[in-house]
C-alpha cells in the first residue's frame, strides 16, 4: 500500500510526466490558454492514460511476452491507444451526450499526445505489476492536469500583462513553464528516500 | 530547392512550428545527445516519407492515419534495435524517447501535410530538409545547455575552469528557459528583416 502511494505521489508531483519528462508538450502549449479547455482535456487525458496503461500491460504481460514477439511493442501499444481512443469516443457519444460535449473534442488529438505512450513505455521499462500500473497510469494524468491547469490560470492573468512584442505567444508560454518546472522540483525535497 | 531550404529556416520545425518539442527538450541535456536525437529522426522521417509518398494512391482515406502510424512504428523499431545493438550506450542515455519519436508530431505531420500529397522526389526533400532543421535546433538548444549548464561542448571543454556552471541548464526547467529565449530570438530576427 505504501509503494501505491508512494507512485501515486511521486508521479503527481516530483516527477510530473510533463515538467520533469517533457511528455504532451503539444497539448500543454495548446490547450492551456482557457481553464475551461484545460479541464476537459486534463479529464480526457487522465481517463484515457488509466485505460491504455492496464491494457497494454496485459497485452505486454499475457501476450507479448508469452509468445516472445517484444519487438513489436511498439506497433502494438500505438495501435491499442489509437484504437482505445476510437471506442472511448464512440462510447461515450453514445451513452452521455453531455460529457461528449465537454470531452468530445479533445479525444482525438490524444492519440498524438505522446504522454499516454510514454506512460505505457514507462510503466514496462520499470517493471510495475498490474496494480502498480494503473496507479502510475491514473496519477500520471492527474499529474498532467494539474500542470495543465495550472498553466491555464497563469495564461489567462498574462494575457493582461505588459510582454515585450518578440516573447509574446509561445516564448513566455515556454518561460513560464521553465519556471512551473523550477517550482516542481521543490518536491522533491517530500522524500528523503526515493 | 526551395522544399529543402524551407524546413532549416522559413518553416523551421522547432523554432517556427513548435512541432516535436518532447524530445527536444528532454534528450538536449548534452550536444552529443542532441545529435544522435537529429539522426534518429533524419532516417524515420525520410523513410517513413518515402513510404508515405509510394502507397499514397493504394491507402484508403479513412484508414490512412493508422497505416502512416504504424509505417512510422516500424521504422522506430528498427531505430530502437539498432541502437541498443550498436550504440547501447547511447541507447541508455536517450531511453524512452528512441520509442517515443512514433508519437512525434514532426513525422506524422510532414507525412499527412506533405508527403501523401507530393511526388516521391519532393516529399524526400521535403523529408530531408525538416529532419536537417530539426537536427540543427536540437544540435543549437543541445550545445547551448551543456555549454552553460556544464561548460563544455560535445565534451570538450570551451569555457575556463573558474566558471561556476548553471547546473539548472541541464534541469528540465533550463530546456523551456533556453527554449523560450531562443524562439524570441527567431521571432526577432523575423521581425528585423
Amino acid at each position: 500500500m505504501t509503494e501505491l502511494i508512494l507512485i501515486f505521489i511521486s508521479t503527481l508531483l516530483i516527477n510530473n510526466l510533463v515538467l520533469s519528462y517533457f511528455l504532451g508538450i503539444c497539448p500543454f502549449l495548446g490547450v492551456s490558454g482557457k481553464i475551461e479547455s484545460a479541464f476537459g482535456m486534463g479529464m480526457a487525458v487522465t481517463f484515457v492514460m488509466t485505460l491504455a496503461t492496464s491494457i497494454s500491460w496485459l497485452i505486454y504481460h499475457l501476450i507479448l511476452v508469452k509468445f516472445n514477439l517484444l519487438f513489436l511493442q511498439l506497433v502494438i501499444f500505438i495501435l491499442v491507444i489509437a484504437s482505445l481512443v476510437q471506442m472511448v469516443e464512440m462510447f461515450i457519444r453514445k451513452f452521455s451526450s453531455s460529457l461528449y460535449q465537454s470531452l468530445g473534442i479533445y479525444l482525438p488529438l490524444i492519440t498524438t499526445n505522446c504522454a499516454i505512450l510514454g506512460a505505457a513505455i514507462f510503466m514496462v521499462a520499470r517493471k510495475y505489476t498490474f496494480v502498480e500500473g494503473v496507479v502510475f497510469g491514473f496519477s500520471g494524468g492527474l499529474g498532467f492536469s494539474l500542470v495543465l491547469l495550472v498553466m491555464a490560470g497563469i495564461r489567462e492573468e498574462l494575457d493582461y500583462a505588459d510582454i515585450p512584442k518578440v516573447f509574446k505567444g509561445t516564448p513566455i508560454t515556454l518561460i513560464t513553464a521553465g519556471l512551473l518546472a523550477l517550482i516542481f522540483m521543490g518536491f522533491s525535497g517530500l522524500f528523503s528516500n526515493l | 530547392m526551395k522544399n529543402f531550404l524551407k524546413g532549416l529556416w522559413k518553416e523551421h520545425p522547432v523554432f517556427r512550428q513548435l512541432l516535436g518539442l518532447c524530445p527536444t527538450l528532454a534528450v538536449t541535456t548534452t550536444a552529443k545527445n542532441g545529435l544522435y536525437m537529429g539522426m534518429a529522426v533524419i532516417f524515420v522521417l525520410v523513410f517513413s516519407c518515402l513510404i508515405v509518398s509510394l502507397i499514397k494512391k493504394i491507402v484508403p482515406n479513412q484508414v490512412r492515419i493508422a497505416v502512416y502510424t504504424v509505417i512510422i512504428a516500424t521504422f522506430v523499431t528498427i531505430v530502437d534495435i539498432f541502437f541498443k545493438a550498436y550504440i547501447p550506450e547511447m541507447s541508455k542515455e536517450l531511453g524512452p524517447y528512441i520509442p517515443l519519436i512514433i508519437v512525434n508530431c514532426i513525422i506524422l505531420g510532414r507525412c499527412e501535410a506533405f508527403a501523401s500529397k507530393n511526388s516521391v522526389g519532393k516529399s524526400l526533400i521535403d523529408a530531408l530538409g525538416m529532419s536537417l532543421g530539426f537536427t540543427w535546433g536540437l544540435f543549437l538548444l543541445a550545445s547551448i545547455r551543456e555549454l552553460l549548464g556544464n561548460g563544455t561542448i560535445l565534451g570538450i571543454t570551451l569555457l575556463p575552469s573558474g566558471y561556476n556552471p548553471l547546473i539548472v541548464m541541464i534541469l528540465p526547467a533550463g530546456a523551456f528557459l533556453v527554449l523560450g529565449f531562443l524562439v524570441a530570438l527567431m521571432n526577432k530576427i523575423e521581425q528585423a528583416k
